[in-house]
């Protein structure tokens, strides 16, 4: 049976097993005193003077309309697959391996296309309103730049990512292809009621579908009441206008809820008795149990975390003093706390949530350790401020089933092999 | 005060709760007629509302399908490249590999209408003429044994169709 109470940490800095440090050491500056006499800083003086680099002596670079990575940092990119026969059908994922903070770059924000991304004039872009409603309407995108505005920071996640934790072996593979479907930006655009209004609400509506304006027409039915409620036609990403690639001109925002949902290209909303039953809410992104019954409309984002550093690829190159950090986000709020553990799960260590915590937003967490150069299991547990504490894989895949193909929200973990390798393991 | 004042008073409670929440809006939506509505409003609910005239077998289906479904969902809708079709049946229960298909899986026969119709052929969408879809329609049924091969699918007889897995789907709630 596994050990239940925590081992006594040998020294004060010790939070949990295996050098997990306490979370506010990096802000105390005890981290000094952590390191300790084993790992000293290299006090060996160079014999020559430190290089004045070409770039100190001459003019740099014109100006751009548009910035651009520096070439140096050409590595942080998505990575993508197509469906056969197509070019622009598939996902691309984002490589949190590579980046910080809370924020996706635009150009780094996942993407699922269900046709290619469509070449869309604004001029002659349409958005209508109409089904059970007393005014159809239809809104050009200049109509809706007049509109009072707000924003708000949101993550976006696929219901498949992370999917592949549902099979039977870890598969051999890091942080931007298994959990790389989930986004985060800030999002500004129209309240969705506000449109609702205008066209007038009838009172047998229950339901919107929503429909994008590219060659496959993606569709999904949304309760009512989500739609009077936080759901956005956002026009800005990031402070620019959303890219084609995430909806341009404008998109349907449901903070918290399944990529899916969150319809790009947004052309069309139709208000509704019932749901329309589309392509993709009854074939996809529904749940197979072990009974053999799906569930359907599981539209909001379970509490989850993952671990982008350490994690596969980035190799650890000796020991000494680490940051654990990644992402933590709930659908159904803010995140009230993570822990970190660096034993496989035998013990575990509050990690310190980044500022700001923000409803349906990824949080930054982050957890001092202290490697010792030998074999560890880390692993982030995540839990929101409703009191829902993200599941162990054997104990989600218990209740759920193995078949469920999309929403998986388990505890990945990350095995970190003596000489500083990291692979995906089941812990 | 009189019931009618205490429902008119109600009622300003509510309007002022309301625009609290909402700003006001400058009302620049244009009014959309039927007909400008007519061409983008192709969605089908499992009523069936909104087929258009048109019907299809599937023996004319299985032209439609030759020419333009088979490079893609393979011979009878058998799979690869893309997705199966046909089969499956029987194989969502405990235990077994679960093969998805319209036979297998799908709960309406109308999401089969309203997707071929918006989105396939996936290189030419909204190409085929609405008795080509209905065709194809009812030859992918026919291939999994849901109608005969003389039935006819048309706005009538698509709604009346009962899926296999029809009762397969529970709506999802949290800590179920």
């Amino acid at each position: 049976m596994r050990q239940k109470t925590r081992p006594m940490p040998s020294e004060p800095e010790q939070a949990a097993g295996n050098g997990v440090l306490d979370r506010r050491l990096f802000l105390t500056g005890g981290a000094a005193a952590a390191i300790g006499s084993a790992v000293l800083p290299d006090h060996a003086r160079a014999a020559e003077a430190l290089p004045v680099e070409p770039w100190m002596k001459t003019p740099g670079s014109p100006f751009a309309p548009y910035g651009q990575p520096s070439k140096y940092a050409g590595k942080v990119g998505r990575i993508f697959a197509s469906a056969p026969g197509t070019t622009g059908t598939g996902a691309s994922r984002t490589p949190h391996h590579l980046l910080d903070g809370m924020m996706t770059p635009n150009g780094l924000h996942f993407e699922r296309h269900h046709s290619g991304i469509p070449d869309i004039n604004p001029e002659t872009h349409r958005l209508l309103i109409h089904g059970l409603v007393k005014r159809p309407l239809t809104f050009t995108l200049d109509a809706l730049m007049r509109y009072p505005m707000e924003s708000r920071i949101a993550f976006i996640e696929c219901a498949g990512n992370s999917a592949l934790l549902y099979q039977k072996e870890p598969a051999q593979l890091g942080v931007q292809p298994i959990h790389g479907l989930l986004s985060c930006a800030e999002w500004t655009g129209v309240r969705l009621a506000t449109l609702l209004d205008d066209a007038g609400v009838d009172p047998r509506a229950q339901w919107i579908l929503a429909e994008g304006a590219d060659a496959s027409g993606m569709s999904r039915s949304v309760p009512l009441a989500k739609a009077m409620g936080d759901a956005m036609v956002a026009i800005y990403q990031n402070g620019e206008p959303v890219r084609p690639s995430n909806g341009y001109p404008m998109r349907l925002l449901l903070p918290g809820y399944e990529g899916n949902a969150n319809v790009k290209w947004l052309r069309r909303i139709k208000l509704t008795e019932a749901p329309t039953m589309t392509k993709d809410e009854t074939s996809k992104y529904t749940m197979l149990q072990n009974d053999g019954k799906a569930l359907q409309f599981c539209f909001a984002q379970e509490a989850k975390s993952v671990i982008t550093r350490p994690s596969p690829g980035l190799t650890m190159a000796a020991p000494g003093l680490y940051e654990i950090t990644g992402l933590a986000w709930s659908g159904y709020g803010k995140i009230a706390k993570v822990e970190v553990s660096a034993d496989g799960g035998a013990s575990w260590a509050l990690a310190a949530l980044q500022e700001p915590v923000l409803p349906m937003a990824v949080t930054r967490f982050r957890s001092p350790w202290r490697w010792d150069g030998g074999p560890a299991t880390l692993l982030s547990r995540a839990t929101d401020e409703t009191g829902y504490v993200q599941p162990s894989r054997s104990r989600l895949i218990a209740d759920r089933g193995a078949r469920a193909a999309y929403h998986f929200n388990g505890i990945a973990s990350w095995g970190v092999a003596q000489g500083g390798e990291v692979r995906h393991v089941y812990a | 005060m009189s019931t009618r004042n205490a429902l008119l008073a109600a009622c300003s409670v509510l309007v002022v709760a309301h625009s609290a929440a909402l700003a006001e809006s400058p009302n620049l939506g244009k009014a959309a007629s039927p007909e400008e509505v007519a061409s983008w409003d192709i969605s089908i609910g499992p009523d069936g509302a909104g087929l258009p005239p048109g019907s299809g077998t599937p023996q004319q289906g299985e032209q439609v399908y030759l020419a333009k479904c088979l490079a893609c969902h393979g011979e009878k809708g058998a799979g690869k490249p893309n997705d199966q079709l046909v089969g499956g049946q029987g194989s969502l229960g405990p235990g077994q590999t679960a093969v998805k298909t319209v036979g297998s899986y799908w709960p309406y026969a109308t999401t089969l209408f309203d997707y071929v119709r918006r989105a396939m052929p996936l290189n030419e969408s909204k190409s085929l003429g609405d008795d080509e879809v209905y065709a194809v329609v009812a030859y992918i049924l026919q291939l999994n044994g849901v109608i005969a091969e003389n039935d006819t699918i048309d706005a009538q007889t698509l709604p009346k169709v009962r899926m296999p897995n029809r009762d397969g789907f529970v709506r999802f709630s949290r800590g179920k």
